[in-house]
């Protein structure tokens, strides 16, 4: 009896100090919002606030399609079910007309709404946290300037336990550290600057960053790529010499791929489009600069390329012959006979390395869905590549892309017609 | 089906391969009926169906990727290039409707139902049936089943228009039997020699209100462009 109420009793003060941390750790360095500073915010603010809510990208979630600017109400599907973007126009009801520059700031930086409620890191204040409260209080105030729309926020609809407050505790004691972001004093300012941005506003790691099991995303700076849930896009290793890596590029065609979506033998698709549409194609030069000499000077990883073994023409599996004239049929007018491309309109596929990276789900994305690059000042009339969702099968889709990733050098794995299975389940809805 | 074999050319054609895929060499429309003719239509009934499937009046995810990218002017210019694209059509196909839901449809489409306010389809599509330049499409040379699907998307919310929507209106006062009429019509009638949109709109009848269609204002960093007199409501 009395080792059973030990037992108990020492279980019971684990779980109250387990408490007690989480709960700690949910409220570090958070103010006061009780304060109320005076609101007058100049033009030149909310112009800053502007440019700072462009380089956050703030309205492309913020928008339901065909919605009313800054209104919410998005649906973001995540493995744990769909979280509603809200409203940010200063409605006084539905939106944040009653919100503080205090209020705010601590939605930035700590992930806590007006009302006390933990926020879901579809947000990402994971990253948003190491903005400046100057710049927190610029975007508060365009924000403020905005026409107000009468929206209410959906509610979420999330699973068991994930709709609980206490399961959002217990991830940001995991996974959530608030922290304003310090200047590195043996860097540059222009790489300060670059990894304020990339790091904070940019949030690159949202989907550039591996995720757990809980969709964590533990090493966050790593921006070692990773498969964007739900919506089974990669996004490739910014660090990788095999994928996304820019430490061998130019610093101008790295700007360049920034401000209008295409470089020489690259382009952006799928959410990466969204991403230079809605944000980087606004941004200024020098930040562009920024973000372009912080990406180029990220840890080049040491790995090995990936090379799966070449899948023997057996006929079954991948038939090299039948592949080869698909492609010759359907994508040698553009890309050319050896994969070569046209220089300014279709990318190359022989050594590109979207197409010998590791994952080939964006290469399954673009055959099914085909695409534009995204239409910016830069590049504004792009060419388009056909889908072919409704033209190929499976089969005919796995082994042209077999054959794309196994020939005129390249030496990248197969991909099988499982796998364009369980992508065109998202297609031609 | 994509590419026929020719060589590379830096042209508006060369930079809708992606759109023809679907919709058939030049926008001539598919085989199977589900993807329409381009070509011909009005350039601004054309570019409100881009801003309708990027905006969510419209649903099909294929299209909405495709187009989610690109800028307002873009999708113009590439309106105004179908538009421009005199095609000859292909003969009807004759249809297997009875003689008796022919004439209904073709009384609701020339005539309409005062009874119940219908306006006849014509009134507003064009005594010819080719649409009226620049915002309303014509009617024939689509097969019926994209013409009952369409109505049929119309009736059950799942296509909009720019308020006000005068198509939702019209159609909320059709049956499905009434949907089926028109389409199997329309879908059977040959082209007139003359296929290119009328230039105004008849007159409305006395003792019917005109109806009041919304579509979106060109945007005004685009002032002027050839062909597209300005995309303004019609009255």
């Amino acid at each position: 009896m009395k080792t059973w109420s030990r037992i108990a009793w020492g279980f019971g003060l684990l779980v109250v100090c387990g408490v007690a941390t989480v709960g700690a750790l949910n409220v570090q360095d958070e103010t006061d919002v009780k304060t109320t500073a005076a609101f007058a915010p100049s033009d030149s603010l909310i112009e800053r606030g502007a440019y700072l809510a462009r380089a956050g990208n703030c309205m492309t979630c913020h928008t339901a399609r065909g919605g009313a600017s800054y209104a919410g109400g998005l649906g973001m599907a995540t493995p744990f079910g769909t979280v509603y973007t809200s409203n940010l126009t200063p409605d006084a009801n539905t939106g944040i007309g009653n919100w503080s520059s205090a209020h705010f700031w601590r939605a930035m930086h700590n992930g806590r709404s007006k009302d006390g409620r933990l926020l879901y890191p579809a947000f990402p204040y994971t990253s948003y946290t190491q903005i400046t409260r100057a710049d927190s209080d610029a975007i508060y105030s365009f924000l403020r300037s905005q026409p107000a729309v009468k929206q209410p926020n959906r509610p979420h609809s999330l699973d068991f336990p994930f709709n609980t407050q206490a399961a959002l505790a217990v991830w940001r004691a995991l996974y959530f550290r608030p922290g304003v972001y310090q200047l590195d004093a043996s860097r540059n300012a222009e790489w300060n600057q670059g990894a304020y941005l990339v790091n904070g506003l940019g949030h690159c790691s949202a989907c550039h960053a591996p995720r757990d099991v809980l969709g964590g995303t533990p090493d966050r700076l790593a921006l070692a790529g990773g498969l964007i849930p739900m919506q089974n896009w990669y996004a490739p290793s910014l660090t990788s010499p095999h994928e996304a890596g820019m430490q061998q590029w130019e610093i101008e065609n790295i700007v360049g791929l920034l401000r209008t979506g295409v470089a020489p033998g690259a382009s952006v698709s799928g959410p990466m489009a969204a991403v230079v549409t809605g944000s980087t194609q606004h941004l200024s030069p020098p930040d562009l600069k920024a973000m372009a000499s912080y990406l180029k000077a990220l840890p080049a990883a040491n790995v090995p390329h990936q090379v799966a073994a070449v899948p023997r023409p057996d006929g079954a599996v991948f038939n090299a012959v039948a592949a080869a004239k698909l492609y010759e049929q359907h994508c040698a007018q553009c890309h050319g006979a050896n994969g070569e491309g046209i220089a300014g309109a279709y990318p190359p596929l022989a050594g590109n390395r979207a197409v010998t990276m590791k994952s080939a789900v964006n290469l399954v994305q673009l055959v099914l869905g085909g695409g534009y690059a995204p239409a910016t000042a830069g590049n504004p009339r792009p060419f388009g590549m056909p889908p072919f969702v409704l033209v190929l099968n499976d089969q005919e889709v796995a082994g042209l892309i077999t054959h794309i990733r196994t020939s005129w050098g390249n030496q990248a794995g197969a991909v099988t017609p499982l796998e364009v299975n369980r992508i065109r389940g998202g297609h031609a809805k | 089906m994509a590419t026929a074999a020719a060589p590379f050319e830096d042209t508006i054609a060369q930079r809708t391969l992606a759109c023809t895929a679907c919709h058939g060499s030049q926008g001539r429309a598919a085989a199977d009926g589900y993807y329409p003719r381009l070509a011909g239509k009005p350039a601004g009934y054309l570019y409100h169906q881009l801003l309708n499937f990027r905006e969510g009046r419209r649903h099909y995810g294929l299209m909405t990727q495709l187009i989610d990218p690109l800028t307002d002017a873009y999708l113009l210019e590439i309106a105004q290039y179908f538009s421009n694209l005199d095609l000859p059509y292909p003969a009807p196909v004759p249809g297997q409707a009875s003689a008796e839901v022919l004439r209904l449809g073709q009384q609701l489409v020339m005539q309409g139902d005062a009874s119940r306010k219908l306006p006849a389809c014509v009134q507003c599509h064009g005594q010819a049936m080719t649409g009226v330049a620049p915002n309303i499409p014509g009617l024939l040379g689509l097969p019926r089943d994209y013409l009952n699907a369409q109505l049929g998307a119309w009736k059950a919310g799942q296509r909009r228009a720019h308020l006000p929507d005068c198509m939702n209106t019209v159609v909320a006062r059709l049956s499905l039997s009434d949907i089926n009429a028109v389409a199997s019509w329309i879908a059977a009638q040959p082209l007139p020699a003359n296929t290119r949109p009328a230039t105004a709109l008849p007159a409305w009848p006395p003792g019917m209100d005109a109806m009041q269609c919304g579509s979106a204002p060109v945007p005004s960093s685009l002032p002027g462009l050839p062909g597209l007199p300005g995309l303004k409501a019609q009255k």
